[in-house]
């Protein structure tokens, strides 16, 4: 490929202050293409034709030509069950954030102070993530089984006032949902934790240690404040994941007892192929997008507006 | 290959212990042994489950160890289990799932490590916001882009047939399925090989332009040798999760060529009186083998690779 | 062009043997025990053909099947044939022009005259043309009690509701639950419409489903329905399995004393190989209004642009209907067949006491057919609930089921 002196010669570092033209990076442009479709026609055309839709009355077809306004939305917040998804969305989702960051990072702090085994130990900690949220709901549902499982062996060891039934008990089960939820992607969270432990210089290790300040506060003040993009990235991760959660609800509850563990996700779909009402399920998913916009637009203006940090 | 990139240390750091059973080691190795209990438990419960008989199970607990040890199940699940009229388990989706999975994970990795490496080294004007377009559409569940991407890609299909003059359908293809799991695989593997390729020293990549290379020549000639480990780690990304889909699967085929999921799902969810948890067990196992095959494989690699990219922002 | 498809499909039924062989892809969420019998026997006809049927069964339930069969279908690369339930779900597929119009099978079959009731035809009747091929007619109204429960509980066998709420007590001190219900929200809400007949009456169901009556909704004749399902919910308060089937399980085996179900039940005492009348007992109505609510399901089959595939499918559609099947089908499904014309002398109990109410006219619509699939989906909603939280009362429940009525369309 010829290159001639100022076609696609620029590099990130010195593009920002350059006059851009059209065919300026023309190859880096033609090669993005594929991301550019995706990220215009897909993700932002979808989304469009998602939240148009959301104003109709669409029911088994998409129908843009039955307007009705917010109709929809009204209906979707007078909604008993939405109102429950909500608020089991942000337990599941607080909790699961705090436990997955914290489970993740203290196991590979762990991992990291030399021990031996540590490949067996990383292994255990990690298979999970290869096993769908099917899987991992349906084998939770068996161990938290009453009469199979966990109480039962409780029990059965002689604690016999022992009990311990979240799946069917409408005020907890939320938690026995995190409880497999945690288990399957808080190892992949501990992976990335692990890399960026030890990205982290050495020297830091032996400053402080001349210092003398002891491990644990030197974990939290100087090595997490290093690790900031590290915590970006497992919080992207577990955020995308925890606003998707749908399959482990349906494999180890469906959404019961009764719609005590129902989520946004399964409300959206059960509306949009159960109950044939595209326009509300449509609605409720505008109304994840846009708490998603919420937490999502500060954060891409701190990370890439402004100032370029490199 | 080279390893120029990551000055990742892959031994581990700290202090380095004194003695082997002072009261803080007891803590460290007790507290990752609980760890491991919670972790290893539930594919206890797997692999002893599926290797009992139906009456055991009903009798005892989910722990207890087998007490006759049978095969049977996984018998039955690869082979046996019924979908509907079909009754040969598993073993009919093992090979639909593999034709889907490699051009899958080739495809989506070859654009999404373009991607990566053209926001990252040939930055231009928007490229940034087609980032942040792209770690948004991670977020969106999946189902609600079912309708839309139908209709995309039966009007895509329609579009080719009219340009090449030949009739292309790409609804009801592994080219249609391949191209969704591209798309939507793209959000987290452009965020991973963005963050890699950033990491590459700037010298490197100037001396390459001195030297009279472009876009592709870099990419070819110097950035994918380098950029093994990244590499690895998406293709466990992929595998894993393309292997485990099973929405786009069941819409974006037809029923010769569905994945083994489906058959996963028929056999879990179609109960035949009493849920024959053996049965569900073992081919829950037998669709788990290649991932975690994959995983016990490549553990190593898998936190190279992370470290490489994942974590330099 | 419509008389050249008429014509095709004429010499497609003269000439069966001489059409091309074609492989016909069929889509069902039929996968339990009784009910995969029951598609084989469809398969084989089919096969008998020269055609071939590729089976494309998706487990769990419409809900999991529907996206599917609907993203194939407005995809532009539709299966050849697909289970839909009929009623009010196919509508708008229908006006998107994307089925199949089927009227000339209808027409050559006599589909007019012999299929009873002849509300199953109209539900697959848009502008005068036929789109699909009901199969079976399914009712909801049956509740099953298992004979061994009874005998270990010393208690004789109920013969309509108010005996079987009476011996709830006897069956719970030997320990057995009384009432099976699986916890999905389709079957509490099934099990309400079944007690809201039996307990309501007839008229009251046709106001509030039909008519759409909000005020008899809320109503008290209603509030007594609304009690009878709280005390049933009580009497199912130690049944903790999920599937429908795993619920019947627990009356096969004695462990539960009886079950609300339709009558697809039945299927699986037959795999589970009892008899009806010495192992289990089936009242239709409850014991109490003996009436049979008259849904099912139906084939329906989409649209292709190859000739010879369309004349297999109207093949199909014929078959599906004709007598021979239609027995085998009806007796593996334990449904009841969509024909009056045919001899079910190897129908068991249960059956026959179906097929009397059937040849009374002792027939509702079903809720399919009266109500969409939104407000089917709002009832389920508050249903669920309802059976799951017993400290919601039955006069929370009722004013929320009147304002989801009254919103009905």
């Amino acid at each position: 490929m010829a290159v001639t002196d100022g076609t696609g010669t620029e590099s990130a570092k010195t593009s920002a202050r350059r006059p851009n033209r059209l065919f300026k990076n023309l190859t880096a442009k033609t090669a993005s293409i594929p991301m550019i479709f995706t990220a215009l026609v897909v993700f932002i055309g979808c989304t469009g034709w998602t939240i148009y839709h959301s104003f109709t009355k669409s029911r088994l077809l998409p129908a843009p030509d039955k307007w009705v306004g917010l109709d929809q939305y009204e209906r979707l917040w007078s909604t008993r069950r939405w109102l429950v998804s909500i608020e089991n969305l942000a337990i599941y989702g607080i909790c699961s954030l705090i436990l997955s960051l914290v489970i993740g990072f203290t196991l590979a702090a762990l991992l990291d102070r030399k021990i031996r085994g540590e490949g067996i130990f990383r292994t255990i900690f990690l298979y999970p993530f290869a096993l769908s949220f099917i899987v991992t709901g349906l084998v939770w549902q068996w161990v938290l089984n009453p009469q199979f499982g966990i109480q039962s062996v409780v029990q059965r060891w002689g604690w016999e006032s022992f009990t311990f039934d979240p799946l069917n008990n409408a005020d907890i089960v939320i938690y026995g949902i995190l409880i497999a939820g945690i288990w399957q992607g808080s190892g992949f969270i501990m992976v990335i934790m692990l890399a960026g432990l030890r990205g982290i210089d050495e020297d830091i290790w032996k400053a402080t240690r001349v210092e003398g300040i002891p491990t644990w506060k030197t974990y939290i003040v100087v090595i997490i404040p290093m690790m900031r993009p590290v915590f970006v990235t497992a919080l992207v991760l577990i955020a995308a994941g925890i606003i998707k959660v749908y399959d482990l609800v349906v494999a180890q509850t469906s959404g019961g007892p009764g719609i005590a563990s129902e989520v946004p996700a399964k409300y959206v779909i059960e509306k949009m192929f159960q109950s044939q009402n595209l326009g509300q399920g449509f609605a409720a998913s505008t109304m994840m997008l846009v708490s998603v916009l919420v937490v999502l637009i500060p954060w891409a203006y701190l990370e890439f507006g402004g100032k370029r940090r490199d | 290959m080279t390893d120029v990139t990551t000055n990742t240390r892959t031994t581990p750091r700290g202090t380095k212990p004194r003695r082997r059973m002072s009261p803080s080691n007891i803590m460290l190795y007790g507290t990752l042994f609980v760890a491991s209990v919670y972790y290893l438990l539930p594919l206890y419960v797997m692999i002893v489950t599926s290797l009992k008989g139906m009456p055991e199970i009903r009798l005892g607990n989910v722990f207890s160890p087998p007490v006759e040890v049978t095969f049977e199940p996984w018998v039955k699940a690869w082979a046996e289990a019924c979908t509907g009229i079909n009754c040969d388990g598993l073993s009919r989706g093992f090979w639909n799932s593999v034709q889907i999975l490699v051009p899958s994970v080739a495809l989506s990795i070859a654009i999404a490590s373009v991607n990566g490496y053209a926001l990252s080294l040939w930055k231009f004007k928007g490229s940034e916001v087609f980032f942040t377009i792209l770690i948004f559409g991670a977020f969106i569940p999946y189902q609600v882009m079912i309708y839309p991407m139908v209709i995309l890609l039966r009007e895509a299909g329609e579009g080719l047939s009219f340009i090449t003059g030949t009739r292309i359908r790409l609804m009801g293809s592994v080219w249609g399925l391949v191209i969704v799991h591209t798309i939507f695989g793209m959000p987290i593997l452009t965020l991973l090989f963005r963050n890699y390729f950033a990491s590459v020293p700037e010298e490197l990549f100037k001396a390459a332009r001195v030297d009279g290379a472009g876009f592709w020549g870099i990419y070819f000639r110097i950035m994918l040798p380098m950029a093994l480990p990244i590499f690895v780690v998406a293709m466990i990304l992929q595998v894993t999760g393309i292997w485990n889909d099973f929405l786009f699967g069941v819409i974006f085929t037809k029923p010769d060529t569905y994945p083994m999921t489906v058959q996963l799902n028929n056999i879990v969810n179609s109960v035949q009186g009493v849920k024959e948890y053996n049965v569900n067990m073992a081919a829950t196992l037998l669709t788990g083998l290649v991932p975690l095959i994959i995983y016990f494989a490549s553990g190593k690699l898998f936190v190279r690779g992370i470290a490489a990219g994942a974590v330099k922002g | 062009m419509n008389l050249m498809k008429a014509t095709t499909a004429g010499i497609a039924f003269c000439a069966a043997g001489a059409v091309s062989a074609a492989e016909l892809e069929v889509t069902h969420w039929w996968t339990s025990g009784g009910e995969a019998a029951a598609v084989a026997e469809f398969a084989k006809a089919l096969d008998a053909t020269g055609h071939t049927w590729v089976d494309g069964a998706i487990a769990g339930s419409g809900g999991t099947a529907r996206p599917i069969i609907i993203s194939r279908i407005i995809g532009g690369d539709p299966m050849h044939a697909t289970q839909l339930n009929h009623g009010r779900q196919a509508e708008e597929l229908i006006e998107a022009g994307l089925l199949l119009d089927i009227t000339a099978v209808a027409e050559a079959g006599g589909w007019k005259d012999i299929i009873n009731p002849s509300s199953l035809l109209d539900s697959c009747t848009v502008d005068g043309k036929i789109y699909c091929a009901p199969v079976n007619i399914h009712s909801w109204q049956w509740i099953w009690l298992s004979h061994k429960a009874y005998e270990d509980a010393g208690v004789p066998v109920p013969s309509n509701w108010d005996e079987y709420v009476a011996s709830a007590g006897a069956l719970e001190a030997a320990g057995k639950i009384p009432l099976a219900m699986g916890q999905q929200a389709w079957q509490s809400s099934g099990a309400f419409g079944v007690i809201n007949v039996a307990v309501g009456g007839v008229e009251l169901w046709n106001k509030i489903n039909v008519q759409k009556d909000a005020e008899a909704a809320g109503g008290p004749e209603m509030a007594k329905v609304f009690e009878a399902a709280a005390a049933a919910r009580a009497m199912a308060a130690n049944s903790n399995v999920q599937d429908w089937n795993q619920a019947t399980n627990l009356v096969i085996t004695g462990q539960a004393g009886g079950q609300i179900m339709g009558d697809w039940a039945q299927g699986e005492f037959q795999v589970a190989e009892q008899v009806a009348g010495e192992d289990y007992t089936c009242l239709p109505g409850l014991g109490v209004n003996e009436v049979i609510s008259t849904g099912g399901d139906a084939f329906y089959f989409p649209k292709q642009d190859d000739a010879d595939i369309e004349a297999a499918q109207k093949e199909l559609a014929a078959l599906l209907v004709s007598p021979e099947v239609q027995v085998s089908f009806n007796l593996k499904k334990g449904s009841l067949p969509v024909r009056g014309d045919i001899d079910l002398s190897s129908a068991n109990d249960c059956m026959k006491k179906g097929l009397e109410i059937l040849a009374a006219g002792n027939i509702l619509l079903s809720g399919d057919q009266v109500l969409s699939a939104d407000t089917s989906g709002q009832i389920e909603d508050l249903m669920v609930e309802f059976w799951n939280d017993a400290s919601y009362s039955a006069a929370d429940a009722q004013a929320k089921y009147a304002e989801i009525i009254g919103d009905a369309d």
